[in-house]
């Protein structure tokens, strides 16, 4: 049917809408705000939603085009073929560079609708103003697409088959990551847009400001989930165990959620006390300047990872300008507005405040720590000091360092009054939980079968994080029983953080790795478990060859799981792939990989056992979880009183 | 149409990394016998200190790239042969760099690497104890009116 | 609430706003050189630490001949081009053809390092593709290539008389790479003749 295939074009055509729609939802709504002309203003809301009308139909019809196989797509041709599986079909859309900006775009435009629609409470030209500078980050983001990444761009002839989606990528942990990393990446719009609105207005009404920390605490709650998804899916997919490698992407990822959890600490401050009004506005501002640039250094080729996209000058140049408009026009009107906006209230050396300034001091600094070494290889590129590379054991050793006192404090915040309190209170109501969790430390200290200082170390900290927590908890339900939700999701991210620190640590201190050659019938032991090598066979998939193997898993004698870790081959394009079999435990995890066969029916078997590799990912859900319950506080949604003047 | 061959050679790079190729030889693919638990933890930990050279972001003891198979067993011949840790390392970055260390040398070129960090965390407590010390100036009242 | 500002605010300030301006200044100086750079094939390459020092010794059976061991000294006396290669390696099909087109031109000898390949799979590779090499080494094991700093294929070696290493190339080797670098190499090493 003529009008079907034709869809790619209106594709196209309904991008470029939505580019003149963000344009005007831009410029018409700040004109507006800043003249005081009512109907200008009124454009804002309804072009949110045209926008994400329009975004939508596109991103429908690039779906739709994975779906049918068409082929004459040139993105849908690179990124699938005939062989591919229809649920991976879906996810193949942001597979690669022109349909993850796609996605992005469309998350945009969702946040975008979702202000204009939830924003009843805020007067209208603060609404203005926010949807106003959304539009103007989206119209940019909608330009660099349409410009140099046309995910509709057509390849005639059509080829009868397509490549292959990275067979890396071919995976349900993979399907939901990118979308949750976006909502989070994405979300820092919103204090961003809020930081500018309030920047260009002059002023920083504290009500006003109530009304973004769900929407900081709800994006960084998302981010949280996607990094952790990214962390889970590269433990799982690539076979050895790893969690984190501090690669230059997952840094990009990073960034922005220390920044991110800075700010939800800041904008506590400043919506309770008034004060660090401009801190939490640059803030605000560098919590999306990093996931701008976190795009960036993924997309333009400036760094290579392994998770990087293909590079492309002429887009990095692009996209760099753009990253340069936004973060340096925010910069300039921050340098130029901030002085205004500031409220000295006091506060004694002990209090709730300087607790919360050391946070944010220890965030920003690891934050700062990693853009240095993620982007210090390309420094000393360009100072000619030769080719260094910085890994783990530079971020690792680094990050531990500082969150080492963030950790220690942690347990004095939610006890410490705000504005003045008596160091002998929290310390005395602490002080019997440091001596228990310094005693559960010694007592791993002993009892660890390697490793023993790192383990101690996390026992420490993540008991010391969760008693104290629990204390907190326990002050309260003596005190009146009244949990609000803001402090029930502190008590669920503080305690994710505890148990995170747990795995984190524990995981790194008791890891077990054994690579040997192996016969059919053949066992190994490696500490309490024993794997029996039972052989391999030729399992074919859907669009791959695997060589199969069977190995049984026993612990202290007792069947423990049956595990079949594949070699695959895809089809299209040849690619070699290692599948691990894992069996997910509570208390440890034991993944089993098969190497090179080595003749003679030998075969190259890795054996992990990884304990306590699960708390990672708990800790991060229960993180997160603390960042949704937290935003659903119903004061946020109170419609403010009537301004005083 | 010049994306496609890079799109193609990061794919392969990346995969270079995750995969052996095709053509495996020689005894190196086998994996590697240790004569007890103190050499093996001792290998591990000193491969753990190496980089893959071929891949972005590996270390010697992850990675299953052709050059990794061939430096691991050429590190523990070293170390058979009785060469500590160091010697090991200067051997390796004699051949291949300095990139091969996974963790950069504390030198003249990486201070600002290494110093970084902790400058900033001293500015930044400087600024934090200025502005404790500012508020803090005259007699603060508690708060009774708080929540919690 | 009516507590009135202190005077060192404004006196900071500025000083806030010199370190964001630095900062973010700086910040965007650096990336645009990542971004100039980005485009360049062999901006991954590790520099070889052996350039200008001496070539690693080493004895290696000929590939055609394995009963046959040549030395570095025996290669000594003129200099030569070492082009590590295998026949599982897809970018030196590539380069196969200009290699071929500059060994030809007979301006000094190509010795071939066939790294990490069965000597079965090599010759067979040769046989198909052609053989543009003076020499082939064989190097099953990658032992003697880790002398080299050899990291992956391929790689070329521009070996002088004295069997000093004077320049080395990773990634397939282009006409570009042969006229710009290659030639100005030799030539520097032969110097005025």
């Amino acid at each position: 049917m003529a009008v079907a295939q034709l869809l790619p074009e209106l594709a196209q055509v309904a991008l470029l809408l939505a580019l003149l729609v963000a344009i005007l939802q831009g410029v018409l709504p700040l004109l507006g705000a800043h003249r005081g002309i009512a109907p200008l203003m009124a454009v804002a809301r309804p072009a949110s939603y045209l926008q994400l009308a329009l975004v939508a139909i596109a991103f429908a019809i690039l779906t739709r085009g994975f779906v049918v196989h068409d082929f004459s797509m040139r993105y849908v041709a690179d990124n699938s073929n005939t062989l591919l599986p229809l649920a991976f079909r879906y996810m193949a859309v942001w597979g690669a560079h022109e349909g993850s900006l796609l996605l992005w775009v469309l998350m945009l435009t969702i946040w975008s609708a979702a202000v204009a629609r939830f924003s009843r409470s805020l007067p209208m030209p603060v609404v203005a103003r926010v949807l106003g500078v959304i539009g103007l980050v989206s119209a940019c983001f909608l330009a660099f697409m349409i410009f140099t990444s046309n995910p509709f761009e057509r390849l005639l002839p059509m080829p009868a088959e397509g490549r292959d989606l990275n067979p890396l990528l071919q995976d349900r942990g993979m399907m939901i990551h990118p979308p949750m990393l976006y909502v989070g990446y994405i979300g820092f719009v919103v204090p961003f847009a809020f930081a500018i609105a309030a920047l260009l207005d002059g002023r920083l009404d504290v009500r006003w400001l109530r009304w973004t920390r769900p929407w900081t605490n709800v994006a960084w709650a998302f981010l949280t989930i996607g990094i952790m998804l990214g962390s889970w899916w590269a433990y799982y997919e690539l076979g050895w165990g790893g969690w984190w490698f501090w690669d230059p992407v997952e840094n990009a990822s990073f960034m922005p959620w220390l920044a991110g959890a800075a700010l939800i600490h800041s904008q506590a401050v400043t919506e309770k006390r008034g004060s660090f009004n401009s801190w939490t506005l640059l803030l605000a501002i560098a919590a999306f300047s990093l996931s701008l640039l976190g795009a960036f250094l993924v997309r333009s080729g400036v760094l290579t990872s392994v998770h990087s996209f293909a590079a492309d000058p002429t887009r990095g140049l692009f996209i760099l300008v753009f990253l340069g408009l936004v973060i340096g026009g925010s910069l300039l009107l921050y340098v130029l507005r901030a002085p205004r906006l500031e409220d000295g209230k006091p506060f004694a050396a002990t209090s709730r405040e300087t607790l919360l300034l050391l946070n944010n001091l220890l965030l920003a600094t690891a934050c700062a720590m990693v853009l240095l070494g993620t982007l210090y290889p390309l420094l000393a590129d360009a100072l000619g000091l030769g080719k260094v590379s910085v890994g783990p054991p530079y971020f690792g050793l680094m990050f531990l360092l500082l969150m080492a006192p963030l950790v220690a404090l942690v347990p004095f915040g939610a006890l410490t009054k705000w504005q003045r309190d008596t160091p002998r209170t929290p310390t005395a109501m602490l002080l019997p939980w440091a001596g228990l969790s310094l005693l559960l430390a010694v007592v791993a200290y002993f009892m660890a079968p390697q490793g023993a200082l790192k383990t101690a170390a996390g026992v420490l900290g993540a008991g010391w994080v969760a008693l104290g927590t629990l204390r907190f908890v326990w002050s309260r339900l003596r005190a009146n029983g009244r949990f609000t939700p803001e402090m029930l999701g502190m008590v669920f991210a503080h305690l994710g953080l505890a148990v995170f620190v747990m795995g984190a640590l524990l995981v790194e201190a008791q890891n077990m790795v054994r690579e040997v050659a192996m016969k059919p019938g053949q066992v190994e032991d490696v500490g309490a478990y024993r794997f029996e090598f039972r052989g391999v066979q030729e399992a074919p998939g859907p669009n791959y060859m695997a060589d199969r193997g069977t190995v049984q898993v026993l612990r202290n004698g007792s069947p423990l799981a049956l595990l079949f870790p594949e070699k695959r081959t895809y089809a299209a394009g040849g690619q070699v792939m290692t599948d691990a079999g894992i069996h997910a435990g509570v208390l440890a995890d034991v993944l089993v990989t098969i190497g090179e066969p080595l003749g003679d029916d030998a075969w190259a078997v890795r054996m992990h056992v990884k304990p306590f590799v699960r708390w990672i990912w708990a800790g991060a859900l229960l993180m997160a979880l603390g960042g949704f319950v937290a935003a659903g506080d119903r004061r946020f949604r109170r419609r403010p009183e009537a301004s005083p003047a | 149409m010049s994306r496609l061959p890079a799109l193609l050679l990061c794919m392969l790079l990346a995969f270079a990394c995750t995969t052996p190729a095709r053509a495996q030889v020689g005894n190196d693919t086998a994996p590697l016998q240790f004569r007890d638990a103190a050499e093996e933890a001792r290998f591990h930990a000193l491969a753990g200190e190496l980089r893959c050279v071929m891949c972005q972001n590996q270390s010697l003891a992850d990675s299953n790239a052709l050059i990794a198979l061939s430096l691991r067993r050429e590190v523990l011949d070293l170390m058979r042969e009785g060469r500590s840790n160091d010697e090991i390392k200067d051997h390796l970055v004699q051949r291949y760099g300095e990139f091969v260390l996974y963790r950069p040398k504390l030198s003249g070129h990486t201070w600002l690497l290494w110093a970084g960090p902790l400058l900033l965390l001293l500015v930044g407590g400087g600024v934090v104890a200025t502005i404790v010390r500012r508020r803090g100036a005259r007699p603060v009242p508690t708060d009774e009116g708080q929540e919690w | 609430m009516n507590t009135p500002v202190p005077e060192a605010p404004r006196r900071a300030l500025p000083i806030a706003a010199i370190v964001i301006g630095l900062v973010f200044l700086s910040l965007m100086g650096l990336l645009l050189y990542g971004v100039s750079q980005s485009g360049r094939a062999d901006r991954d390459a590790l520099p070889s630490p052996l350039i200008g020092k001496p070539a690693p010794a080493f004895a290696l059976p000929v590939l055609h001949e394995p009963q046959r061991t040549v030395t570095l000294e025996q290669l000594k006396g003129q200099p030569f081009l070492l082009n590590v290669w295998g026949s599982w390696c897809v970018e030196c099909r590539v380069e196969h053809p200009v290699l071929t087109r500059f060994a030809e031109t007979r301006r000094l000898r190509v010795v071939g390092y066939n790294w990490r390949d069965e000597p079965a799979d090599a010759l067979r590779w040769l046989e198909q593709f052609g053989n543009p090499y003076w020499l082939v080494l064989a190097d099953v094991e990658g032992r003697a290539a880790i002398d080299w700093g050899i990291y992956g294929a391929p790689e070329t070696f521009l070996v002088d008389a004295a069997g000093m290493i004077r320049w080395k190339h990773i990634g397939a080797l282009t006409d570009a790479v042969i006229e710009g670098e290659l030639l100005p190499a030799l030539r520097a090493i032969e110097g005025p003749q």
